[in-house]
């Protein structure tokens, strides 16, 4: 195969660990133990960054390393993506804030710990005789939330654990626009 | 000489349980030859293409049991082409004609199609007991033809398989009168099951010992599975993710009391680490625990589990537990005798383990015999100190993550560590070196491995002495597999009988070239010289480029009585 000239080295198929010389693995190690190769510790420093780096280069393109069986390296994939407990993103609106949030449901034990993040987010918020009162602009918000079914439902009423379940989004609507819906 | 009749030789025989003395036994003459053949209801072929399958059929006609492996190992790590070959299917062909008595089939790095599972279900009254072990090619609806036909099926067990998911209920296909269960094991599979159906199967089959789920099996069910099942011996938990204060997990915490049996826990494919006090309980009896499937559980969890687990005799295990949860293990297992612990490859934050958890582990386990151990550094000190803490090492695997990593502490190669290992564990059977090593190391294996069987080496070695110092001393050795090393033809080419006593010998990416392997090929014609050039394929027309003098990609060598096999791919060579 013709070695092309255009900085695609890097690609061509090498039997061995893909370094940037065609060096055997011996002169490695004696660059490794050798103390007297270098003339000063700078250039020491920068040959061992470069070592570093070409290890690293070279962990990541290795084929077949470490020895890990396909099946196991999917679990861990799969495994690590939700590996704190499966992380539970859902989108939180507000009326009148135009930009959404979300929260991770997982991270809460209860509805309570819930309304704590919703202020946090939205800014003052109290929870006063079942309702969120928003200070800010002297109005009242009911949480609601959509679930498996698309229904929107009030929250609070099902235990956490089955609400963390079906839940697929939040909103903390205006209580008029609630009472709007009534009739 | 007075001569047994022989119905004596036969029953005389039936106390041979191993494999070797019933080899050993029918060399001895003709007629113990024949004795040995009708009787013999075990025959273990250790790769697939050393015979033919109807040679087997012809010699062993009562056979009951099969034990099957395909692939060399290294396709486990993808340096094998997918297709291969190792098809099971020829074998069934064959055993359907001739050997109706079939009870049990095993098969390790096979290809397994529906097909072939079809036929299984089919063929054989008696099947018992179905093992796939990382096999492929099969779907759901081949376990359903096992499922629906095999009348007195005791045990399926599919172990890291890649199975495709058909979305038939295979586990519904067991028919109502089905209750001969002692053993299922499905959680390799990633679709959902028919909980009511499993359910169901569980409650009609008493004698149920060991059930493994998949994930797609919550807790709910797991729960009622349990409260059917209290006789289980092996669990192994599917999806585990409720809120402690539940109602799911209350149930499933009080239930899980009432097995008494369990000895082995496994699983935990989605977990809530919150939830994992409801198992303290069962790991206080457990000998064997297998979290290796589990990186949702974080080291301090893991830790939390392990100090009640004091009777553990086996231990799988993800590198989040770290050095020092390594500590904890020394100190509350002092039953151990088999520990893998296995790397964290995404990025897990603390995982880790070095040479100080495996020097813990040496002080505490002094019954430790088989290890597997992934770690980001390794010391001289370190391996010396096991090596006189634990000589009873059978299977020793040690892969330092970086290749060629050398002694951390004072940068040297860790030739002196594995020689230590091998010249203190005088049974050693297997063992996997890492790390930077020069000739010297297989110096020191030739010498003192005398029991070794299967060697694995990657990233070793200086010259094609290494490999010289292997093939002359290690008198029992059957498999090497060598990656990435400097050796070549002068070595290959030394001693080209000593292949006929080995299983197998794997080389790829090292310093074999094609006039090397077409040499070996033509001296020893009882070797199947296989050569893989994925590469080359294509310019396999073009004699300029395929010289003699180039480098082989992968050369896989192997002893066999029926010549090259007629299934080969056209990138495997076959000189």
């Amino acid at each position: 195969m013709e070695k092309q000239e255009l900085g695609l080295e890097i690609t061509e198929l090498r039997l061995g660990l893909p370094t940037s010389d065609v060096c055997s693995k011996k002169r490695g190690y004696s660059e490794l133990t050798d103390e007297n190769s270098f003339s000063n510790e700078e250039e020491e420093q920068q040959h061992q960054q470069q070592q570093q780096q070409h290890k690293n280069l070279n962990k990541a393109q290795i084929v077949g390393w470490p020895p890990v069986r396909s099946y196991r390296k999917k679990i861990n994939k799969t495994g690590s993506k939700g590996s704190d407990c499966g992380k539970m993103y859902v989108k939180v609106s507000k009326d009148g804030a135009p930009i959404l949030r979300k929260i991770d449901l997982n991270t809460h034990k209860g509805y309570a710990d819930l309304v704590v993040q919703f202020e946090e987010l939205f800014g003052c918020f109290a929870v006063e005789g079942g309702v969120l009162r928003d200070y800010s602009d002297k109005s009242e918000f009911v949480p609601i939330y959509e679930d498996k079914d698309g229904d929107w439902m009030l929250l609070g009423d099902v235990p956490w654990e089955m609400f963390i379940e079906s839940c697929k989004r939040l909103r903390i609507m205006r209580r008029t626009e609630a009472l709007e819906l009534k009739y | 000489m007075t001569y047994f009749p022989e119905e004596v030789l036969e029953h005389i025989f039936d106390f041979l349980s191993s494999h070797q003395d019933r080899n050993a036994v029918s060399m001895v003459c003709k007629s113990w030859f024949r004795v040995e053949r009708w009787s013999r209801q075990r025959v273990f072929i250790g790769n697939c293409y050393a015979i033919r399958p109807e040679r087997l059929v012809a010699r062993f006609p009562r056979l009951r049991s099969l034990t099957l492996k395909g692939k060399p190992h290294f396709a486990d790590f993808n340096l094998v082409p997918h297709d291969w070959g190792g098809f099971v299917q020829p074998w069934i062909e064959a055993m359907a004609k001739s050997c109706k008595e079939l009870e049990e089939l095993r098969l390790k790095r096979m290809v397994v199609s529906d097909e072939s599972l079809e036929l299984l279900s089919r063929s054989f009254p008696n099947f018992k007991s179905l093992v796939l072990v990382t096999c492929e090619g099969f779907t759901t609806a081949g376990l359903a033809s096992v499922a629906a036909n095999c009348r007195d099926l005791r045990e399926l067990d599919l172990q890291e398989n890649e199975v495709e998911d058909r979305k038939g209920h295979w586990l519904s296909c067991f028919p109502d009168t089905c209750t001969s269960l002692v053993s299922l094991n499905f959680a390799c599979l990633k679709g959902e099951v028919n909980l009511g159906a499993l359910e169901r199967l569980v409650a009609r089959c008493r004698n149920l010992r060991s059930l493994r789920v998949n994930g797609a099996v919550p807790m709910e069910t797991l729960e009622k599975i349990l409260a059917r099942a209290p006789q289980l011996v092996d669990l192994g938990i599917g999806s585990y993710n409720h809120e402690p204060n539940s109602v799911a997990y209350t149930k499933f915490r009080n239930t899980i009391l009432t097995c008494k049996s369990i000895k082995s826990l496994s699983g935990f494919l989605e977990v809530f680490p919150r939830c994992l006090p409801a198992i303290y309980p069962v790991c206080l009896s457990i000998t064997s625990l297998n979290l290796s499937y589990a990186p949702g559980i974080r080291g301090p969890e893991l830790v939390k589990l392990i100090r009640h687990c004091h009777k553990l005799q086996r231990l799988w295990i993800l590198d989040a537990i770290a050095d020092k949860g390594l500590e904890v293990v020394a100190s509350t297992c002092k039953e151990l005798r088999e520990l893998r612990v296995f790397p964290s490859l995404f990025g897990a934050e603390n995982a880790a383990v070095t040479e100080k958890g495996l020097v813990a582990i040496s002080f505490g386990c002094p019954k430790l015999h088989s290890l597997l151990y992934f770690c980001h550094q390794m010391t001289n000190a370190a391996l010396i100190t096991v090596a006189k803490n634990c000589p009873h090492f059978s299977r020793f695997r040690l892969c330092i993550l970086d290749p060629q990593k050398p002694d951390a502490n004072t940068q040297q190669p860790l030739d002196e560590g594995f020689g230590a290992i091998v010249q203190s564990c005088r049974g050693l059977r297997r063992l996997s070196l890492s790390g930077l090593l020069t000739d010297q190391v297989f110096l020191y294996i030739g010498m003192y491995a005398e029991q070794l069987e299967m060697l694995s080496v990657a990233f070793a070695g200086e010259t094609d002495k290494g490999m010289l110092y292997l093939l002359n001393g290690c008198k029992n050795l059957r498999k090497l597999e060598i990656r990435d090393s400097p050796f070549g033809d002068v070595a290959l080419l030394m001693d080209v009988g000593k292949y006929e006593t080995m299983r197998s010998l794997w080389m790829s990416s090292c310093n074999v070239t094609l006039a090397g392997c077409k040499t070996l090929a033509i001296k020893m014609p009882r070797l199947n010289v296989e050569i893989i050039n994925e590469f080359n394929d294509m310019e396999l027309e073009e004699e300029e480029n395929f010289c003699d003098s180039q480098k082989v990609e992968k050369m896989y060598v192997y002893r066999t009585l029926d010549g090259p096999r007629q299934d080969a791919p056209n990138f495997v060579t076959r000189l």
